[in-house]
């Protein structure tokens, strides 16, 4: 905790369940955002001393430095799968993966699916940032039609690499989840809603209901080959009419009560 | 219904090797269908909630064996099971978990290969499960045992090794082992889940300590290194402590046959008949495939004139005996492939043809 000296009082600090270590994601990458919503939220439900994380293959691959619970390292895809090994022998943990989108939509889809569709009690944050940014910007299962990258480099041609997949809509039709939303983190009262839905799926958790995932639409100024305002102004005009933003899945339990 | 102990009952092999994994304390069992394996899954979905243990059918071999790395993660007893093409599977996983240095017991009941081959038995899965199967510099320790009965002992004791190495641990088995029903005898005392030292490094609540991580990722080179050679180490003493053979018939052997598993039995049946010809031969049976009983072997090669290796493959285990043997003896091979058995008669033409060129 931060001293205060008197007459002062703390607005904003890093979060205690945020290891005090310099992240090497690149300058206007939104996951070190969506690192402290989560972290915020460990916080928040008291969850440090009985949370793991996993962490995925990709940029995020060394989530497990940043969070200051216990972390796994899984495969490139098998998050949901290595959550449902810790969550099924161990109940009373709280169990999250923290994934981008080649991991969960295109090697992991299996696994995020059938994690999905067994109402596996786990909560999934799951990055689109719509490309491969650790293996030097590929396309993705979520890059855009026509979007520009290192293996569509006239733009995406839909008739020979296929569409975007919108992973929320197509969780959404499982009877699994107990709540699935898209957020992003573009400005504060974006970030704000965000922190909303991440709340509300790590509830999910807690009381039991079943699968949570929350879609954060992210930033990569780096492979996308923009500056961070750029790369945020091209976010919100170009990511989110495809990815539109809001909650699918709802479970009854949270529609209810006052979540902030 | 509580299972009879301490009296021989009848079981088959795949029974046995579920209610060895539920007497030595594994709680958590994650599969995919696929022959010849499926009583094994099927005993766990009836009686692993006897023991307040988890059983889920997993969506893939993939997916079963990274629900094993993250119930191993915990700290738990975790085992998953398959039969060859399914292994081949569940590769990337077990490399995962070397590297983590996570223990679990993974069951191969081998079937006739490449691809998807057949369902009968075989052993041409030697290579993949003793010399490490997935990508990296690991190995998994691997038991083969002859008979319910010892696939019942083996598979106990598999955990334990696990647990003493933190690495995974195959036990292979072949279709003719799993499908076959022998008497068998449980003993009284089963380990208690509940009683297992906990352990430090598991992911189970950073509750009174430092956060654990179990990780295989480790970008700067020397600290892979490290880590490998840590490994490395765990290998050598294995080799130490844990070597496991059975001899029959070696004291005054001029032929020393050389097979595990089913092999092993088509093999003691030709040894018994070559004996009743005059043909002095023995038989060495591996049960610990890696880490290998080296010095075992050696020492019979101080004395046999010949050795003859018979598989259910075209030649694997051979390769190994030849390096063991150093050209100290003349080291033959027999095999069928395919999923074809042996017929004891082959294996006895092999031995007649040693014998005679060992005399000339």
């Amino acid at each position: 905790m931060t001293d205060v000296s008197a007459g002062q009082r703390v607005v904003f600090e890093r979060p205690q369940a945020l290891e005090p270590v310099r992240m090497h994601y690149c300058p206007g990458c939104t996951h070190g955002l969506t690192h402290r919503i989560v972290a915020q939220m460990l916080d928040e439900f008291d969850l440090v001393e009985k949370a793991v994380g996993l962490a995925p293959v990709g940029c995020a691959v060394f989530a497990y430095d940043y969070f200051a619970c216990d972390m796994v390292e899984a495969a490139h895809g098998r998050a949901p799968a290595v959550a449902t090994g810790i969550k099924r022998v161990r109940p009373d943990l709280f169990v999250f993966t923290y994934q981008g989108d080649g991991d969960l939509a295109s090697i992991g889809m299996s696994e995020t699916i059938h994690a999905a569709a067994r109402g596996e009690n786990i909560t999934v944050i799951f990055i689109n940032n719509a490309v491969y940014g650790m293996t030097g910007g590929q396309m993705a299962p979520t890059t855009l039609p026509g979007q520009r990258t290192s293996t569509t480099p006239f733009g995406r041609d839909t008739k020979l690499a296929g569409n975007p997949i919108r992973v929320s809509e197509l969780l959404s039709s499982l009877d699994g989840p107990a709540y699935i939303a898209r957020v992003t983190v573009t400005n504060p009262r974006r970030i704000r809603e965000a922190t909303r839905a991440i709340r509300k799926a790590f509830r999910a958790q807690i009381e039991g209901l079943g699968f949570s995932l929350v879609e954060v639409l992210s930033t990569c100024p780096t492979r996308w080959g923009m500056s961070p305002g750029k790369a945020i102004t091209w976010l919100e005009e170009t990511m989110i009419p495809y990815y539109p933003l809001k909650e699918f899945v709802v479970a009854e339990a949270l529609r209810e009560s006052h979540d902030g | 219904m509580a299972i009879p102990r301490g009296k021989r009952i009848l079981m088959r092999g795949n029974e046995a090797i579920a209610q060895a994994a539920l007497d030595a304390g594994c709680r958590a069992f994650f599969g995919y269908p696929i022959t010849p394996q499926n009583q094994i899954p099927d005993y766990f979905a009836a009686h692993m909630a006897e023991v307040g243990g988890v059983f889920l059918q997993a969506e893939s071999e993939l997916a079963a064996i990274n629900m094993v790395y993250g119930a191993a993660a915990a700290g738990v007893r975790a085992m998953t099971a398959s039969s060859s093409p399914g292994i081949s599977l569940k590769q990337e996983g077990i490399s995962y978990l070397a590297e983590a240095e996570l223990p679990c017991v993974v069951v191969n009941i081998m079937r006739g290969g490449s691809g998807l081959g057949n369902i009968a038995p075989s052993q041409s899965d030697y290579f993949q499960a003793v010399k490490g199967g997935g990508h990296g510099d690991y190995r998994t320790l691997v038991l083969a045992g002859w008979s319910v009965q010892e696939l019942y002992d083996l598979t106990r004791e598999a955990f334990e090794v696990a647990d003493r190495y933190r690495n995974p641990v195959v036990v292979l088995g072949d279709a003719m082992l799993g499908q076959m029903m022998e008497p068998v005898v449980l003993p009284e005392g089963v380990v208690d889940a509940a009683m297992l030292p906990r352990k430090p490094w598991a992911t189970d609540g950073a509750t009174g300590r430092k956060r654990n991580i179990i990780n295989s990722l480790y970008i700067h080179a020397p600290d892979l290194e490290q880590v490998n050679l840590r490994m490395q180490k765990r290998y050598q003493e294995a080799a130490e402590r844990e070597v496991r053979c059975a001899m029959e018939s070696l004291e005054d052997a001029d032929i020393a046959v050389i097979a595990y598993g089913t092999a092993g039995r088509i093999a003691v049946s030709a040894v018994e008949q070559a004996r009743a010809q005059g043909i002095r031969a023995g038989l060495f049976r591996p049960i610990t495939l890696f880490p290998f009983p080296e010095r075992e072997l050696a020492a019979v090669a101080d004395r046999v004139k010949a050795f003859l290796v018979v598989e259910l493959s075209l030649g694997q285990m051979v390769e190994d005996i030849e390096r063991f043997v150093a050209g100290r003896r003349p080291v033959r091979f027999l095999g069928r492939t395919g999923g074809v058995l042996i017929t004891p008669a082959e294996v006895v033409g092999a031995i007649e043809r040693l014998a005679a060129e060992a005399k000339s």
